[in-house]
């Protein structure tokens, strides 16, 4: 499992990157921001961004940065000579950080609710998410281990997984059908591919390697088995973005 | 046995031996497409076929190669470099600036060169070398802090060292160079930094400058229209002084015509490589083709594939020479397969263009004028233009077979990049790329291909596949096409047996058939091959080398 998690700490560094050149800035990366923002900038800053003097973080202009590479740069490492310290945030707090910087003369924290991450622990129990996923030593390692999920995927993007899994599914990670020549079928989730050979974890937690010239069938979906929770209350789905983002894998 | 007898054995065995690494005349170079025992030019030959005449690896036997030698590089990175061999000594540039001489039967290693580059050389890809050149006893080297380095092929020591370009501003060397005559002939790196590129020739014995050829013409040269005034009315960011600091890279090497004495170099990106908007105009001649005259260095031909460029299409690929029936009649052809995603025929006496058709997907550009100007289409804002930013290909050797006639080329297929760019303004040093480009990919913030490559491919075909195509090299008909499923960045040999050899990101070795494509022979090595295979004869032995991450593999038939 360790080397999906290696792979996942790469997707997660090039979403950074591509979030902090394009944009936009999701609501729940804005909303997770606005927590950060609350537990680590504000002490100096203030609630309003008018805590420094000359420093107007509402305004949207920023003395030091223009573009959210800049604004990276000064969270991440600070200015020196002065009293603004890097943090030493991860990629999703460092796109949640930008958003709500993006955001923050418009984004209201008290009237969104920031999701409670220890509810949001018992949505993962009611829903059965441990079926599938893996956290810390629990559940199945059918899907993507979510031990460090909180370092590696952005506010906005486990929103989305959330709702519309398959528009989040990392490629690597798409759903395999195999049918070997004497009629065996596998159903697996695809580790690692290349043009003689696939790795994949089937559905009962076993490892394969298979040479392609033996298979009667491979197919590669781009649907994600796991079920869309846009109807779960919002409240739930707050919570339980809360506690995925609390999962540092530390 | 007595001491006698022992050196009596001694002796006999010597009595077949030679010794290795005789002297490489001029004359010897021009005739490397006939000497395929040995790989005397980075290319292989001055018409850059990566063709060999060995015969004695071929599709009946390939299935007996076995492992001969590896030699172990100790530097992490890309290595890109393509050995020469020389009557059984193996010349191989290792990085950053090493160069390495073995026995190329045993891989048993009589020197180590080791240059020390000025601190903090600025290269925008990495500390490459792509290999040296030789003549006489005497080996070439580019550096990265752009000097040009003469090297005793004998005893491993510096005979001369002369600064090319000054490494503070960009400029460096990663090519092999390219001896012509009594010349050594090089270009510059640095299109990310503002330079503005050239070609320069050297003299092979005092390594003083004989010609220089700017890629970016100046003021009252031809070409220099080609760097437009800035429109009054212009509302965005425009460079007045945008030439000076226009790139036009040179940084692979280039080929060469005997008969026409024209030497052929591929020139790289426009500066700022991403914001054309600053710099008006066509920008000649970068991603052009230049044919210089190989003495002084003028200017006798150009053809510019891709004219003010926003989407970094290199066309650094190196210029195949072939003579091909054209409308019935003989040709001396130049054929290329561009970053841009087309394959071109061009007459290289006159650089007239016969014909250019894309051989991946391309949406940048429509169709052709009747002089081979490409009609562009600029894709909106946010969209997706194919190929991408590293292109259909890039600077991997493509081969030639006159046997078959068909153009062999490793591709990335199903690439694009949204492109975008952001005004830059030039400071000495400093990286001048002004890119607000992102890679396109179903999956938001799902991994693209980047330079190097990790034992998984995270980025899979969402992203991009590779294959070898095989194409007619009359018409760009595609014959065959090998399909992988990560993208390549190898070069490609192929051989009078009709084999080709050919590498990729998965660290696999094949061996296809050259007429068909069909998989005769893999090794899996291990580690993303990204050189250039090469091909040689010892003491009656055909060899075949590649390079896999740090490894130099050298695979012969089992005996």
């Amino acid at each position: 499992m360790h080397r999906i998690a290696v792979v996942v700490a790469v997707i997660a560094a090039s979403l950074a990157v591509a979030r902090a050149q394009t944009g936009p800035y999701l609501p729940a990366d804005i909303a997770y921001g606005a927590k950060l923002y609350t537990a680590q900038c504000s002490g100096c800053h203030g609630p309003n961004g008018d805590g420094v003097g000359g420093v107007e973080l509402r305004s949207g202009r920023f003395r030091n940065a223009s573009t959210d590479q800049d604004l990276t740069r000064i969270i991440t490492i600070g200015i020196a000579g002065t009293g603004m310290v890097g943090f030493p945030f991860d990629p999703p707090e460092v796109a949640g950080v930008l958003a709500y910087l993006r955001n923050m003369n418009t984004f209201d924290p008290a009237a969104a609710y920031a999701g409670d991450a220890m509810r949001g622990r018992t949505v993962v129990e009611s829903k059965q998410c441990l079926r599938c996923h893996r956290i810390a030593a629990d559940g199945s390692r059918v899907a993507p281990d979510l031990s460090d999920i909180g370092s590696v995927r952005s506010a906005g993007s486990l929103q989305r997984s959330l709702v519309d899994p398959s528009s989040q599914m990392m490629p690597i990670n798409r759903p395999v059908r195999i049918v070997t020549r004497d009629g065996k079928v596998i159903n697996g989730r695809r580790l690692n591919e290349d043009t003689y050979t696939v790795q994949l974890m089937d559905d009962q937690e076993r490892l394969w390697s298979l040479a392609k010239a033996d298979l009667r069938e491979f197919s590669i979906s781009t649907t994600s088995p796991m079920p869309s929770y846009k109807d779960l209350p919002s409240g739930d789905l707050a919570d339980l973005l809360a506690y995925l983002l609390s999962l540092k894998g530390r | 046995m007595t001491m006698k007898s022992r050196v009596l054995v001694i002796v006999a065995a010597l009595a077949g031996a030679l010794p290795l690494g005789a002297q490489v005349s001029s004359d010897r170079l021009i005739g490397a497409v006939r000497d395929s025992r040995n790989w005397l030019i980075y290319s292989g030959n001055y018409s850059s076929t990566r063709y060999s005449e060995l015969t004695q690896v071929n599709p009946a036997n390939v299935r007996n190669l076995e492992l001969k030698w590896m030699y172990q590089g100790a530097v992490a990175g890309n290595w890109q470099a393509t050995p020469l061999v020389v009557d059984g000594m193996m010349y191989i540039t290792q990085r950053p600036n090493d160069v390495v001489a073995l026995d190329a039967k045993t891989g048993r290693v009589f020197w180590v060169y080791r240059y020390t580059n000025a601190p903090n050389p600025l290269v925008c890809c990495g500390s490459n070398n792509r290999g040296l050149a030789i003549l006489g006893d005497t080996l070439f080297m580019g550096t990265l802090d752009a000097h040009l380095v003469a090297i005793d092929a004998k005893a491993g020591r510096p005979r001369w060292k002369t600064q090319v370009a000054d490494t503070k501003a960009g400029y460096s060397l990663t090519l092999a160079p390219l001896v012509v005559k009594d010349k050594v002939i090089v270009g510059v790196g640095g299109g990310e930094y503002g330079i503005r590129g050239f070609v320069a020739a050297y003299d092979a014995q005092s390594g003083r400058q004989v010609w220089k050829f700017s890629t970016i013409p100046g003021p009252g040269e031809p070409g220099f229209e080609s760097w437009a005034p800035c429109p009054a009315d212009q509302t965005t960011f425009c460079d007045s002084d945008a030439w000076k600091h226009g790139g036009g890279s040179v940084w692979v090497t280039g080929s060469y015509d005997p008969s026409l004495n024209l030497t052929y170099w591929g020139v790289g990106n426009a500066g700022p490589d991403w914001n054309p908007d600053q710099r008006p105009g066509d920008n000649l001649y970068t991603d052009s083709v230049v044919a210089l005259d190989a003495d002084t260095g003028t200017l006798r031909w150009h053809y510019q594939f891709t004219p003010h460029d926003r989407y970094d299409y290199d066309s650094v690929q190196v210029p195949i020479l072939a003579d091909i029936t054209w409308n019935g009649g003989p040709v001396k052809a130049m054929l290329w397969a561009n970053r841009n995603g087309n394959f071109y025929v061009i007459e290289r006496a006159t650089g007239r263009f016969l014909a250019g058709r894309p051989f991946v997907k391309v949406n940048w550009m429509s169709t052709f004028d009747e002089k081979g100007r490409p009609i562009q289409t600029v894709q909106p804002a946010g969209e997706p233009t194919w190929p991408g930013n590293q292109g259909g290909t890039n600077w991997y050797s493509p081969s030639y077979s006159p046997r078959t006639r068909m153009f062999y080329v490793s591709a990335w297929e199903n690439y694009a990049t949204i492109f975008g760019g952001i005004p830059v303004e030039y400071k000495e040093g400093r990286n001048f790329g002004g890119n607000a480009s992102r890679p396109y990919v179903p999956v938001p913030g799902a991994p693209t291909p980047g330079l190097r490559r990790g034992p998984i491919n995270n980025w899979t075909e969402a992203a991009a596949t590779g294959a070898v195509l095989a194409l007619d090299a009359t018409t760009g008909d595609m014959k065959w096409r090998f399909p992988m499923t990560d993208v390549t960045d190898s070069g490609i040999l192929t051989t009078a047996s009709d084999l080709l050899f050919t590498g990729g990101r998965e660290g696999y070795f094949h061996a296809l058939d050259a007429r068909t494509g069909a998989v005769l022979w893999k090794a899996s090595l291990g580690a993303q091959i990204v050189n250039g295979p090469i091909t040689y004869e010892v003491d009656g032995k055909q060899y075949v080398a590649t390079i896999s991450g740090l490894s130099l593999c050298v695979f012969g038939l089992r005996e």
